[in-house]
C-alpha cells in the first residue's frame, strides 16, 4: 500500500477533531491547552504534507517550524495566564472563570 | 418801568420756598424755626403785593397792567404755554388780599396750633395753600390758573383732613375734594372748550388778553355752554348751590385754616375767576342770569339755614355760603368791581370771625357748641370787641365795611341792565338774616350767663394782635369804596374798572335817581337792624322765645337744623346710587369678567390635562417602549454572553461549518 497525501490527511484530520473535542468538552485549562497542542500539530502535518506531495521547495517546512516555535511560546504564554487564574480564583477550571458572563 | 414789575414772581415763589423748606426740612428745624420761617415767607409776598400794587397805582389808569415771563413751559407751533404773570387791577387786589389776610392768619396760627405734634406739616401746608391762591390769581393764563386752582383744591383735602387720625376729619377731607372734582370738571370742560373753539376759530391761545380780545369769534351758543361750565367750576370751588356742601364740614381742620379757606383763599376762587372771564360773561347774558340767580338763592338758603345752627363754626360756614351767593349775585348782574370789593371786605371780616371763633375755642378749650358758652364778654375782653366788629360789619350797619360793599351789590342787582328787583329783596331778605344769626351767636357766645364749667382765658397775644389788625380793616376797609350818592368817590370802583368791559359797568345810574338808591340803602339798613332787634329780644330779653319757637314748629326747626337735609339727600341719590352702581359693577366683575378669566383657566386646564395625558401616554409611551423594548431584549441577548470561553469557540465552529456547508452546497 503506498501511503499518499489522503492518509497525511486523514491522520491530520482525526488529530485536530480529537484535539478540538479536548478544547470543547475538558473543563480544565491545561487539558484544553493540550488539545490546542493538538490542533496545532494536526495543522504541521498538514503543512508538511502539502510541502512533500503538492508543491515543491521548503516553504511548507519552514511554516510547520514556524508553528512549533509559536506552540511553544504559546505554552509558555498560557501557562503563565492560567497561573495567574490560579492565584486569582484558587482553581483552573474554565467554567469558574465566567467573570465576563453579560 | 418800574423794576419790581420783573419781579412779580417772587409773590408765588415765596411762599413755595416756605412749603418745600417746612415739608421737608421742617422736623429738623424745630417749631421756634418753622412758624416765623412761614409767616416771613408769606410777609414777603405781601411786601412784594404791596410794591407791585403802588407800581400799578403809578401808571396810567388805560394802561394799568403788565405780564411778567418767567419762561416758556409749552411751545408747539403758534401756540404757546408760559408761566407767565399778569398783574392788573384785578389781580392785585387779589394778591393783597390773599397775601395780606394770609400773612395774619399765619401769624395766628403760630398761637393757635401751638404743641400740636405735626407743626412743621401745618405750616407747610399753609404755605403751599397760599402759593397756589397766588399762582390762580396771578397767572395770565388758563393754564396757570388751573393749577392754581387745582392747587388751592388739593391743599383744601390735606388742610381739612390735618388731624386724619378722627375718621370724620378724614371723611370732611375727603368730602371737600370729590366735591370739589364735580365742580372741577365743569370747570375743565369749559376751559377746554373755551380753548377749543376758539382754535377752531383760528386763534390757539390760552392767554387771557388774547381769549379776550378774539371773544367775539365765538357763536351765541359757545359762549353760554362755556360760560355755563366755567360757573359749574365756580360752584364747586366757592360753595354755591348745589355743590357747597363740602364747606360746612370743611371746618373738621383747624380753625385757622377754616380762616383761610372762607377768606383769603380757594372760596374767592371762582368769584375771581368769573371776573378775570367776564369778557365772556359779557357775551352770555343767560348765563350771567343764571349766575346771579344761584348767587341770590345761595345767599337766602345759607342763611335760613344758619340760624338755627348750634356750633359756632357751623354757623359762620353757612354764612360764608351766604356772602359768597352775595358776591356772585354782584359778578352775575355785571357788577364785577362790587363783587370783588364784598370779596375784600368779607376776606377782612370773615377771618377776623373765624379767628375770633377759633380763640374762643382756644379759651375755652375746644368748645364749639354755642348753647355751652355765654359771658365771654368779660373773660375775653378783645377776642369779644373784634368779634363785635366783624359781625357789625358783615351785618351792614352803617359806616363798617360790610355795609359799603354789600350795598353796592344789592343796588346793582336792583338798578343794573341784568338785575331785578327780585334779586334785590331776597339779598335784602338775606341780609336780615344774616344780622339775626350773627347777632344769635354773638349773644349766646359773649353775653349773658356762663353755661360751662370750663375756666375761660384770652388768648395770647400772637392771636389777638392779629384779630385787631382785622378788626381794623373790617372798620375801616370799606371807604375805599364808599359811592358816590354817600359823597365818596368809589375809588375802588374806578381803579377796577379797567379790567371790566366798561359797557356793562356803568349806564347804570342813568336810569336811577339817587333818591332811589338811598332809599334802598335805607330799607336795606333797617331791615338789617331789624334782625339784630330781633335777636336781641329773643337771645337777651327773652332767652326762653326760641325754645318755644322751635316747639311751636318743629318741622321748620328740625328741617332747618338738619341743613334741609341736603347731604342725606345727596347721600341717598348720588352715594348710594354710586354704591349701586358700584356693587352691580362689583358683581359684572365677578360674575362676567372674573367668570370669562376663570372659564378660559378653566378651559387651559382641561386642554393642558389632555395633552399631559397626551404626553405621558403616547409621547412618554413610544420613549419607554423604546427603552424597555431594548432591555428586554438585551436581557436577552446577554445570556448567549456566557463568559465561557468554550461556549464561543462552540458557536464559532459551529458558524464555521455552517459557512462551509453552505460554501460547498
Amino acid at each position: 500500500m503506498i501511503i499518499g497525501l489522503e492518509h497525511y490527511l486523514f491522520i491530520s484530520a482525526i488529530l485536530f477533531s480529537l484535539g478540538l473535542f479536548g478544547v470543547l468538552t475538558r473543563r480544565n485549562a491545561v487539558s484544553i491547552l493540550m488539545g490546542i497542542e493538538l490542533i496545532l500539530n494536526a495543522a504541521n502535518l498538514n503543512f508538511v504534507a502539502f510541502s512533500r506531495f503538492v508543491t515543491i521547495g521548503i516553504s511548507g517546512q519552514l511554516f510547520a517550524v514556524f508553528v512549533i516555535i509559536l506552540a511553544a511560546a504559546e505554552a509558555a504564554v498560557a501557562l503563565a495566564i492560567i497561573l495567574a487564574l490560579y492565584q486569582n480564583i484558587k482553581s483552573v477550571s474554565v467554567d469558574e472563570a465566567d467573570a465576563m458572563k453579560g | 418801568m418800574d423794576c419790581i414789575q420783573s419781579y412779580v414772581w417772587i409773590v408765588p415763589l415765596m411762599p413755595l420756598i416756605g412749603a418745600v423748606i417746612n415739608l421737608l426740612l421742617g422736623r429738623r428745624l424745630g417749631n421756634r424755626v418753622v412758624g416765623p420761617l412761614a409767616c416771613l415767607t408769606v410777609f414777603i409776598s405781601f411786601c412784594a403785593s404791596t410794591l407791585l400794587f403802588l407800581s400799578l397805582t403809578k401808571l396810567p389808569a388805560e394802561s394799568r397792567s403788565f405780564t411778567n415771563l418767567v419762561y416758556t413751559w409749552v411751545l408747539v407751533g403758534d401756540f404757546r404755554a408760559e408761566v407767565s404773570f399778569l398783574v392788573d387791577p384785578l389781580s392785585a387786589v387779589m394778591i393783597l388780599i390773599v397775601s395780606g389776610v394770609g400773612f395774619l392768619i399765619h401769624v395766628y396760627s403760630i398761637g393757635y396750633m401751638h404743641g400740636d405734634k405735626n407743626y412743621s406739616r401745618y405750616f407747610g401746608y399753609l404755605n403751599l395753600f397760599v402759593f397756589a391762591m397766588l399762582t390762580l390769581v396771578l397767572g395770565d393764563n388758563l393754564l396757570l390758573m388751573f393749577i392754581g386752582w387745582e392747587g388751592v383744591g388739593l391743599c383744601s383735602y390735606l388742610l381739612i383732613g390735618f388731624w386724619f387720625e378722627d375718621k370724620k376729619n378724614a371723611i370732611a377731607g375727603m368730602k371737600a375734594f370729590i366735591v370739589n372734582r364735580v365742580g372741577d370738571f365743569g370747570f375743565m370742560l369749559g376751559f377746554l372748550l373755551l380753548f377749543w373753539s376758539l382754535g377752531k376759530a383760528g386763534v390757539w391761545t390760552i392767554r387771557f388778553t388774547e381769549l379776550s380780545a378774539n371773544a367775539h369769534l365765538l357763536s351765541a351758543g359757545m359762549v353760554t355752554a362755556i360760560t355755563l361750565l366755567l360757573f359749574m367750576g365756580a360752584t364747586g370751588k366757592s360753595a354755591q348751590l348745589p355743590l357747597y356742601v363740602w364747606l360746612p364740614d370743611a371746618m373738621a381742620g383747624p380753625t385757622p385754616v377754616s380762616a383761610l379757606i372762607h377768606a383769603a383763599t380757594m372760596v374767592t376762587a371762582g368769584i375771581y375767576m368769573i371776573a378775570r372771564m367776564n369778557f365772556l360773561y359779557v357775551l352770555a347774558p343767560s348765563a350771567m342770569t343764571v349766575v346771579a340767580v344761584i348767587g341770590a338763592a345761595t345767599a337766602f338758603y345759607a342763611a335760613t339755614i344758619g340760624l338755627v345752627q348750634n356750633d359756632i363754626k357751623r354757623v359762620l360756614a353757612y354764612s360764608t355760603i351766604s356772602q359768597l351767593g352775595y358776591m356772585f349775585l354782584g359778578v352775575g348782574v355785571g357788577a364785577y368791581s362790587a363783587g370783588i370789593f364784598h370779596l375784600m371786605t368779607h376776606a377782612f371780616f370773615k377771618a377776623l370771625l373765624f379767628m375770633g371763633a377759633g380763640s374762643v375755642m382756644h379759651g375755652l378749650s375746644g368748645e364749639l357748641d354755642l348753647r355751652n358758652m355765654g359771658g365771654l364778654k368779660e373773660k375775653m375782653p378783645r377776642t369779644y370787641w373784634t368779634f363785635l366788629i366783624a359781625t357789625l360789619a358783615i351785618c351792614g350797619v352803617p359806616g363798617l365795611s360790610g355795609f359799603f360793599s354789600k350795598d353796592e351789590i344789592l343796588w346793582k342787582a336792583f338798578s343794573s341792565d341784568h338785575g331785578h328787583w327780585g334779586l334785590w329783596l331776597v339779598g335784602v331778605l338775606g341780609a336780615g338774616l344774616t344780622a339775626f344769626y350773627m347777632f344769635r351767636v354773638v349773644f349766646l357766645a359773649f353775653f349773658g350767663e356762663s353755661r360751662t364749667d370750663k375756666k375761660a382765658h384770652e388768648s395770647p397775644g400772637v392771636m389777638t394782635i392779629p384779630l385787631m389788625i382785622l378788626a381794623a380793616l373790617a372798620l375801616v376797609g370799606g371807604y375805599v369804596g364808599v359811592p358816590e350818592v354817600l359823597g365818596g368817590h368809589n375809588r375802588f370802583h374806578h381803579f377796577l374798572t379797567p379790567v371790566f368791559d366798561r359797557h356793562t359797568e356803568v349806564a347804570t345810574h342813568a336810569h336811577h335817581s339817587v333818591g332811589l338808591e338811598l332809599g334802598l340803602m335805607v330799607i336795606s339798613v333797617v331791615v338789617a337792624l331789624a334782625g339784630i332787634f330781633i335777636a336781641y329780644q329773643m337771645y337777651i330779653r327773652h332767652p326762653e322765645h326760641p325754645k318755644a319757637l322751635a316747639e311751636r314748629f318743629p318741622r321748620l326747626y328740625n328741617l332747618l337744623l338738619n341743613k334741609y337735609y341736603v347731604d342725606e339727600i345727596y347721600h341717598a341719590v348720588f352715594v348710594r346710587s354710586l354704591l349701586g352702581l358700584n356693587n352691580l359693577l362689583a358683581r359684572f366683575d365677578l360674575g362676567i369678567i372674573d367668570g370669562a378669566v376663570n372659564g378660559s383657566a378653566w378651559l387651559t386646564k382641561i386642554t393642558a390635562k389632555w395633552s399631559g395625558w397626551w404626553d405621558n401616554t403616547f409621547v412618554d409611551g413610544a420613549v419607554n417602549t423604546t427603552a424597555s423594548a431594548v432591555i428586554s431584549g438585551g436581557s436577552v441577548l446577554r445570556k448567549t454572553q456566557t463568559g465561557r470561553i468554550q461556549n464561543y469557540l462552540l458557536i464559532a465552529i459551529i458558524v464555521i461549518v455552517v459557512i462551509m456547508v453552505v460554501k460547498i452546497i
